[in-house]
Formats: structure tokens, sequence, C-alpha cells
């Protein structure tokens, strides 16, 4: 177990109560809404990059919204101080869209009836064997909620086909066991993504409706098992759209606060999706969609709040918007994504988990980064971290 | 001015050089050439050190500078001891700037695990290069395990702080037997004449230089600035003293008696 010893403060589900972050959304409202300029002005006069509920309350409110400007040129050079010009990139690889849950925003809700595809460890070797030739050092693991396949086991194994390949391997699968992230751990898995979706319980259960992604209290605390199990990066979020996203990011913040306490030795980073069309996913569906705007304020916000926390962002967004976004506290994006397993090699005309919006080729978005004057960076990390 | 020595090797440079956080290979191969520094470091996780090709090795010329291969992003010992053996096994350098870094926010040094692989790398024949606090005590025992430098930081890792150990370095200062590189928190020329001034044998900026909007030019002010604080170093500065001193004294007239 790693940096959990002597931790004796409140656990996150009882800091999310405390403030009534998992069930006062009307609450936040109101008190989003009583910030003053005055306020948001304190906020930015604080040392930008460390983190407290009040600014990051502050810099969340309506009332910022004034100051997006402001708070962007901060963002900007906090982050090239900490990160330097660079902008790191990752894949995506998807192995499965078969999934056991129902989440009524997502294209592999077990109800959806289209094609399903399932890669075999030799399968996903062949799709990441494309990904490397693009110059890809970073992977990201996807799969929908598919354990009878895409067990333990399976990652495991496939982490220790793509050691060789891939400087960095992460997950973005289900939750797991403290033991089961430890066998993915050992086998050279260093990164988890695990999405909270929505911090807010009510939300929670009605967007998740069957299947074991319905224990919200279970996704809540896998941050906690995959810290305590070694894992060096947590990737944190909320999926954009399905409530008010300001009293969502105070949720989110507390969520990191807590977790850089408690783990000291694992470095979070925090993702940014919107909800996209998906097969049968309409957006008119949900009232909370986010404008580019709050995306910018949210995006700002939390580098304000964490000097060092990545930030990432994916093919979801368009590649206008991209553009921009990389220079105000972005730190890692993907590029040539495919969201269907089997996209890669282009056998596959599978269920995608959602509709991509940047298409150019990692080349186009490497020239992209430059013409920015920020070095894109394909390996930041290294198998030889990884024990035999 | 006098030459470095580390690990019986002669450098007339005085700066060393980090290749992070640069916007292009092209921007920090400029610098690196305008800041006149004879050593590289580099990370090893940011690089494929088994490929020659690779974009930011080839752009360091190995035959001008001295190549040290840092193991930024080791959590312990074992980790930056397997790194250390992987570079050398590639490259055939065995000179290592050893970092231990289990905070991934701060980046502070872990001293325990930092003597733990100093010890190892030093049997197995590493020029060891350990990036520490400012820890006088520390300093002396990597010092007596074989260390050919210590590096205690000026302050926290990118902070551009300066000097804030201030205290603590010149003990380490005072007392080493090894070459000091002041190695991290250095935000400005002014900062690093200071620490040169100090008596520190050497100091080793990367974020000041690469996050500058001039990255050559910023290099060349810290080109200066290490030779101007050498110099006045080697030239044995006045004391700095609260109390006016006159160039004419009051009592000058006893001068007769004394004699």
């Amino acid at each position: 177990m790693i940096g959990s010893g002597k931790y004796t403060g409140p656990d996150i589900k009882t800091i999310l109560a405390q403030k009534a972050l998992d069930t006062g959304a009307e609450l936040w409202q109101q008190r989003l809404d009583k910030v003053s300029s005055n306020d948001v002005e304190r906020a930015l006069a604080c040392p930008a990059g460390t983190y407290s509920f009040e600014r990051l309350l502050a810099f969340v409110s309506p009332a910022a919204e004034d100051y997006l400007e402001q708070m962007a040129q901060l963002a900007h050079l906090l982050t090239i101080k900490r990160f330097g010009r660079t902008i790191r990139l990752y894949a995506p690889l998807y192995l499965s869209n078969y999934c056991v849950n129902s989440c009524r925003y997502c294209g592999f809700n077990r109800q959806s009836k289209y094609e399903r595809i399932r890669l075999t460890v030799e399968q996903a070797v062949d799709e990441a064997d494309i990904i490397a030739t693009e110059g890809f050092k970073d992977i990201l693991l996807v799969s929908s909620e598919d354990i009878k396949f895409i067990s333990i086991d399976y990652l495991a194994d496939l982490a220790k086909r793509l050691r060789g390949k891939f400087s960095s391997i992460s997950i973005e699968v289900y939750p797991m066991s403290i033991a089961e992230y430890g066998k993915v751990f050992e086998a050279g898995i260093e990164g988890v993504t695990l999405y909270q979706e929505t911090y807010d319980r009510a939300a929670y259960a009605y967007y998740h409706p069957q299947g074991p992604k319905s224990d919200y209290e279970n996704r809540l605390t896998s941050p906690d098992r995959l810290a305590a199990a070694g894992m060096r990066e947590i990737g944190l979020g909320i999926l954009l759209g399905l409530t008010d996203w300001r009293a969502e990011t105070l949720a989110l913040g507390e969520h990191a606060h807590y977790l850089v306490k408690r783990y000291w030795q694992s470095h979070v980073s925090f993702s940014f999706p919107r909800l996209r069309p998906a097969c049968e996913v309409e957006r008119s569906q949900f009232e909370h969609l986010l404008s580019d705007r709050n995306l910018v304020q949210m995006i700002t916000a939390l580098r304000l709040c964490f000097a060092d926390a990545g930030l990432v962002l994916s093919t979801r967004e368009r590649a206008q918007l991209r553009d921009h976004l990389i220079t105000l506290g972005i730190t890692k994006i993907s590029a040539g994504s495919k969201t269907s397993p089997g996209g890669y090699s282009g056998h596959s005309d599978a269920l995608k988990q959602f509709e991509i919006d940047d298409n150019r080729s990692p080349a186009e978005v490497s020239e992209m980064i430059k013409s920015h004057g920020l070095e894109p960076v394909w390996k930041d990390w290294d198998k030889a971290f990884i024990k035999d | 001015m006098e030459k470095l020595m580390i690990a019986n090797r002669k450098f007339s440079s005085r700066l060393l050089v980090g290749t992070g956080k640069f916007a292009s290979c092209e921007i920090m191969a400029e610098a690196i050439e305008k800041s006149g520094t004879e050593i590289v470091t580099v990370a090893l996780r940011r690089v494929d050190i088994e490929n020659e090709n690779d974009d930011m090795l080839s752009a360091i010329d190995r035959n001008k500078y001295l190549l040290l291969p840092n193991t930024s992003g080791a959590r312990d010992a074992d980790e930056a001891v397997r790194l250390s053996r992987l570079a050398r096994a590639a490259t055939g350098i065995n000179w290592v700037k050893l970092e231990v870094t289990p905070d991934p926010y701060y980046l502070l040094p872990d001293p325990v695990e930092t003597l733990k692989a100093a010890e190892i790398l030093v049997k197995d024949d590493f020029v060891v290069l350990p990036y520490i606090n400012a820890d006088p005590i520390l300093s002396r025992k990597l010092e007596d395990i074989g260390a050919a430098t210590v590096m205690p930081l000026a302050s926290p890792i990118g902070s551009n702080q300066g000097l804030k150990t201030r205290a603590s370095l010149e003990i380490i200062i005072e007392q080493s037997n090894v070459p000091v590189v002041i190695d991290a928190g250095l935000g400005l020329p002014s900062h690093a004449a200071d620490a040169m001034e100090m008596g520190a044998d050497a100091v080793l900026v990367n974020t000041a230089i690469a996050t500058a909007a001039e990255p050559a030019e910023m290099a060349v002010a810290f080109k200066l600035a290490v030779e101007a604080g050498r110099r006045a170093y080697e030239s044995g500065p006045a004391a700095a003293d609260k109390r006016a001193s006159a160039s004419s004294p009051l009592t000058g007239f006893l001068r007769d008696d004394k004699k």
C-alpha cells in the first residue's frame, strides 16, 4: 500500500456529504450565484496554482465569466512554468464494446442493438502496432464493462505484450479491487482513468439504472484503491452535460485534493469529456450541455487551483477548439483516435462509444502543436520504470 | 577562471543545462549552444535512449557536450538504478544525474532512497551526481560513499524562486570536498550569479531558460551571469559589512604613534 498509512482525515464519501456536494446541487447553485466580482478578484490575487475550495468556488462561479481572459492568461503562464512549452500525445485503443451496463448517455449501452466486437489479445496487439507506427509511445486501453472477456488477466497479459512498444500504458475500464489494480500495475500499467461521471447521487442513479456501474460508492472509492495499489496516474473526470458543471467541478476539486493529500505519490489528472452524440443518444435529451465558454472556464479554474495536474483533452472536441485549448492549460491530447474496437486496422465498423470531432491524423495534430510554438511530446515515461 | 573538475574531467563552463520544457528541439539546441555549456542533462523518461534517431538526442552533439542522463520520475532507488543501468547499456555513458522524486507535485528529492541508489550505482562504477535537498549531512554522506558531486536545490524545481535555501547551501559549500552544483529553482541570471559568488562550483538551469520568451538570449544571460559570479568569487570579493568603512580613516593620524 502506498501513502495511505497515516492519513486520519475524512474519506471522500464523508467529504462530499459534509459539503452536500453529492446531494445539494440546488443549494450549490444558489451559493455559486452569490459569488461576487470582488470574490473573484480576491481569488485571482492569490498565488495561482494552489487549491482552496473557496477559490475554486470563485473561479467556477457565473461571476468569474467576466474574468475569463484574465484566468486564461494566468492559466497559460502557469502551465508553461510547470510543464514547459510542451503537449503530450496519446492514443486510445478500444478493446471491447460489449457492456453489462445501461448508461443512458453511452453508445455501448447494453440495450443498443448494434454489432458488438471484442478484440482478442492478439488482435489488440495488432491494433497497437498500427498506433505505434504512428509514433505513439503512450497508449490508453479502453473497454466497456466486459469483465468476463476483458478480464484482469487479459489486461495484464496485453500490458506485458505492449511493454516493449510503449513507454506508458494506462487503462480506462471498470472499477477493480486493490489486488486487481496491483496485478495490472505489476504487469506494466501505470495509470488509470475512471470518471465518476457525476458526483450527484440522484443524477448518478438516473443515468446508471442497471448493472455494476449503478453502484455510486464503488466507483467513488476506486481512485483510493488504484492509488493504494501504487498507480502513478489517477485520471478523474465528470461527464460534462449530465448535470450543472459548476457544482460538479467543486466536487471534482475536492476529490482531487483529497487524493493528493492521502496518496502523495500519485499524480492526478483531469479530463474534460463533453457529451457527444452517440448511437441512440440524442444531445437534445440533455439540458446541461456546456458551451465552449463554460469549458474554458472549467479548464482554467482547475489549472488555477492545481498547478501540476495533468489536463487531458480527447478528440471528442472539434479541431479548431482543440487548437485554442492547448494554449490555456491542457497538457495532454489524443490524436487520430478510433473509438470502436478494431477501428485502427479498419476491419471494423463496429459500434463507437461516441463520435469524434477532430479527424486529423497524428502527424497533422503534431504539426498543429508545433505551429503554436509547442513541442509535441510522444514519450514521457519509460518501460524501465516497470519491474521485470 | 579556474576549470571545473568533476570525476577527473575538466570543464571550462560552470553552467549545466537541462533539456525539458523547450518549445522545440531546434530552440533547445540553439539555447544549449548559446549557453556555452559542456554538460547537458536529459530525462531518460523523455527520450528513446536506445534510438540514435531520437529527436531530442540527435539535437545534442555528443562530441561537443557531455550527455548526462537523469532519472527524473523515479520514485525509489530500485527504479533509479534500473533506469541508470539501461541508459549505460544503451549509450556507454556511465555518468548519471540521480533524481529520486516520489512526490509528483514539488518533485522534491527523497534523501533516503537517493543515498541508497547512489551507493549501489557508485559500487557499479557509475559517476553519480545526486540531486538533493540542501541538506549538509546528506551531502557529506553522499561524498563519503563516493558521489562525484552534490546537487542541492536552491528552491523547488521549476519554481524560479532563487536561493531560498541559502543558509544550508552556505554550509554545504563550506564543508564539501566534491563540487557543489546548485540545481533547481534558479529563475534569473542574478540568482545564478549569486550562487556562484557564494562559492558554488557550478549551477544547473533548465526552466528559466526553456520557458523564457527568448530561450537563446536567456541562455547567454545565464552564461554571462555564471562567469561574472565565478570571477567575482575567485577575485576575493570585499566583505559586505553593515558598518561604514571610510576610505580615509578618522584615526589615521595615530599611525605614527603605533610604530
